[in-house]
């Protein structure tokens, strides 16, 4: 009989390498689940303790970086002891790589939080609303690239996530949500706190997991994070009953993944490559119209060398600031409702776009009919479904877009070295003419009052883009993504599928957790933040020296400038009366943070500089704004984008360059 | 998923298949030819779903079985059985002022089934849903995948 020896794997205070203690003397590196080097006679087991030091020693001198290939054991390691269920979702989650979760407790899950309080390497933080553990999980994994995580108990508990999952859902933001449930035997007698979390999020999450068999709980783990970060991301739940986390079993982490339902496709088709190099070269108004997989398949390198190559224009959307820096000079800029004109128009006149992991939403399209009326379409993504879904695709590429990306440079370039290129002068005569025509722009309120546009652009220079901005939903969400200049891909978070007022704070937490070494600035508006706001309480009591830019206007002004353009400014219930309830100051004094308020433009410089420096608590700054600032250019909801607006009644006159 | 996308279903029918640990859900799906690309996609985003097949009444051979009670008196009840005869179909119970009809057959048969019979006034229907596999020797396991992702 196989004598099992219990693995524990620790990071190397000194080295930083994942190393595996054995016998106090060496360290081996240890690659994915399986052990590349074995001493050969191995007199005793690893002692597995949650007290094993951290030490470093010499590495041995043939120690030598392999591949990952197992030296003869390649299963799993277990002791024979057996460990409850709540140990093994513990361990799993150490298994999985995981750093920190984000969670509250209650009584379903409660089982799990007594392994989890003695975890070396899994951190939990507790937070005040399972809908900020869920929002922070996002913003953790949309920083930092690795997968968030969140915990709830059954219930209420699991419900208050249904808002956050919805969110990654849309913006595929790769996220694993576990949730108590209550024993198996009760489920379906509505027991106390019991609810059907596993139907309810079947339509907002990549695939789901009710487990009820405690022998079930590393594999259900070990899948959810497979599914979460491969593929098209996407949240991913594990409900698990509290009986299985009470029983007890071996411990048996799966070494390999068995899905047969599951296979992304991820290298792109050799001839549609070369199909779409050529359409490439021999467009004449071509464009790149980028969307948020460049964020998500890290492709945004690859995507300056092809775009530098090929000199065609880039566009980036919402989800996508920050893939192509906004300094560089082939960037058109956001396209969409709220896009500058340029970057629509480019879109719109093209005569090729290139989607690169962009998937046509309404706000980027406006009325499909007239969408880029006259273009052909090379529409590349990891997702086979969105091809053909709002838009014909000519070439249709299904891939992981680094790979395509990265396959299309040596295709082009050979098309070029062909002698195959189209001149694109004139087609940048007439975009730099909408550049300079119609640049971003706006008012300086008559009245004194403080500009928020004004506000944002100053937060943007002073921070400068080595930060992590984060945003809410409405006007500032909008200012935001306009007026900062974005340079690197995850320095810009925000919900823009779902479109979730109060994601500001508790994401900007998540991506501080994640991304210790950047400075944050959570930009929200006064609306949203009366949503989360009490992670401010988490942030100050962990830690977490988040800086928030409150651009107060005292309304839900997406709505009111609405109201105001089209139902005859009658503002039915968009009046929030928080220049004074709440007292923001007070509040993020309430919460000890460091709150500043600043009414007048002169101020502004000051407070973010002054805030830049206070590193021992949050920084709330509460900048009481102009309310009827307008969000422009705009696109009207149902019309098409010919018809953009870029101040009130003013439409650009497209006659250059047109067909 | 269909409701999330809005598609409607005309008639579902599930069972375990040759393998035991996997089953078999044939769905009639009333769309259009744009929509029903995006059925098939979506379906293949599900994580449980392993191959999807689209059969067509050229390709395949479709079947439903349905269950008739049809009113019928002393008068009228040898004309039902002469439909019944007619339609190969079977008598399963009777009673005194009405006949229950058990008929399977394709789409088609049926509806013109239904037709024949309405005049007499049926009473109730029930539908087991269509059934269908592709004409030929391959299976659905052993098809090799045409992904719809290549289009």
């Amino acid at each position: 009989m196989s004598q099992y020896v219990d693995i524990h794997l620790t990071r190397c205070d000194s080295c930083d390498l994942r190393a595996l203690q054995w016998n106090n003397y060496q360290h081996f590196v240890v690659g994915g689940d399986a052990i590349e080097e074995l001493p050969a006679n191995q007199a005793q087991p690893v002692v597995t303790s949650h007290s094993a030091q951290r030490v470093c020693h010499q590495k041995p001198a043939n120690y030598e970086a392999k591949s990952k290939r197992s030296f003869g054991r390649t299963r799993s390691y277990s002791m024979s002891k057996r460990i409850t269920g709540a140990e093994s979702l513990v361990k799993s989650l150490e298994h999985a790589d995981v750093e920190v979760v984000f969670g509250i407790p209650g009584g379903a899950i409660l089982p799990v939080y007594d392994p989890l309080m003695d975890s070396p390497t899994v951190r939990h933080i507790l937070v005040r609303h399972e809908q900020g553990a869920g929002h922070a999980a996002e913003g953790y994994a949309s920083a930092s690239n690795r997968v968030g995580v969140c915990m709830a108990t059954s219930g209420p508990g699991a419900t208050n996530l249904v808002t956050p999952i919805a969110d990654a859902h849309m913006d595929s933001v790769p996220m694993v949500a576990i949730t108590g449930q209550v024993p198996s035997q009760f489920i379906g007698s509505d027991a106390f706190q019991e609810a059907d979390i596993r139907g309810i999020t079947m339509p907002i999450t990549k695939h789901n997991y009710l487990v009820t068999r405690v022998e079930d709980i590393p594999r259900a783990i070990k899948e959810a994070f497979h599914l979460a970060s491969s593929g098209r991301p996407g949240p991913v739940l594990v409900d698990i009953t509290k009986d299985a986390l009470q029983a007890s079993a071996d411990f048996v982490w799966p070494t390999s993944i068995d899905l047969p339902g599951y296979k992304p496709t991820t290298k792109p088709h050799a001839r549609q490559i070369k199909d779409a190099a050529r359409m490439i070269v021999e467009a004449h108004r071509p464009v790149f119209y980028v969307g948020g997989g460049v964020i998500r398949s890290k492709a945004d390198k690859e995507l300056r060398q092809l775009a530098e190559l090929t000199g065609i224009p880039v566009v980036t959307t919402l989800m996508a600031r920050g893939a192509f820096p906004d300094s560089h000079v082939q960037h058109m800029g956001m396209p969409g409702m709220h896009g500058i004109v340029g970057a629509v128009g480019a879109l719109q006149k093209a005569d090729l776009l290139i989607v690169l992991g962009a998937r046509f939403d309404d706000r980027v399209t406006g009325k499909l009919e007239s969408f880029s009326p006259k273009s052909k379409v090379i529409h590349i993504d990891i997702d086979p479904a969105e091809i053909g879904k709002n838009r014909h695709a000519d070439i249709p590429i299904v891939a992981d877009l680094r790979e395509a990306i990265a396959q299309l440079i040596p295709a082009v370039t050979s098309e070029f070295d062909s002698g195959n290129r189209a001149d694109l002068t004139a087609w940048w005569i007439t975009l730099n003419h909408w550049r300079e025509t119609y640049p971003l722009g706006y008012d300086t309120p008559s009245d004194g009052t403080l500009s928020p546009q004004y506000v944002i652009e100053r937060l943007g220079k002073i921070s400068g883009p080595e930060t992590i901005y984060t945003a809410g939903v409405g006007q500032h969400q909008m200012w935001a993504a306009q007026f900062i200049g974005y340079e690197h891909p995850n320095t810009w978070l925000n919900s823009g599928g779902l479109g979730t007022m109060g994601y500001s704070i508790p994401a900007a937490m998540g991506a501080k957790v994640g991304c210790p070494d950047k400075t944050v600035w959570a930009i929200d508006g006064d609306g949203c933040f009366q949503m989360t706001n009490q992670e401010l309480a988490t942030c100050t009591i962990n830690d977490i020296q988040i800086k928030v830019a409150l651009i107060n206007n005292a309304s839900l002004g997406m709505v009111r400038q609405w109201q105001n353009l089209f139902y005859n400014e009658r503002y039915s219930n968009t009046d929030l009366n928080s220049h004074s309830i709440p007292d923001f100051v007070k509040l993020a004094d309430a919460y000890g943070c460091h709150g500043i308020r600043v009414t007048k433009a002169e101020d502004v410089d000051k407070a973010i500089e002054k805030s830049m420096e206070l590193n021992d608590a949050p920084v709330v700054i509460d900048f009481q704004v102009h309310r009827d600032a307008m969000v422009w250019p705009m696109v009207a909801a149902g019309t098409g984008n010919d018809e953009i607006q870029f101040a009130r009644d003013l439409a650009p006159t497209w006659e250059r360059g047109d067909d | 998923m269909f409701s999330r996308r809005g598609y409607n279903i005309e008639s579902l029918a599930v069972g375990t298949t040759e393998t035991e640990s996997v089953s078999r859900m044939t769905v009639v799906v009333n769309v259009d030819e744009h929509a029903l690309e995006q059925v098939t996609k979506q379906l293949n985003k599900l994580i449980n779903v392993l191959k999807i097949v689209e059969l067509d009444d050229s390709s395949a051979i479709s079947r439903e079985l349905m269950l008739i009670k049809v009113k019928a008196d002393d008068a009228s009840r040898s004309k039902v059985l002469e439909f019944v005869e007619l339609f190969r179909a079977k008598v399963v119970d009777v009673s005194s002022d009405a006949v229950t009809i058990e008929a399977t057959g394709s789409r088609d048969k049926l509806e013109a089934f239904l037709d024949v019979l309405a005049p007499h006034g049926i009473k109730e229907i029930v539908q087991s849903g269509v059934v269908a596999l592709a004409r030929g020797g391959r299976s659905i396991a052993d098809r090799s995948a045409k992904n719809p992702d290549r289009n």
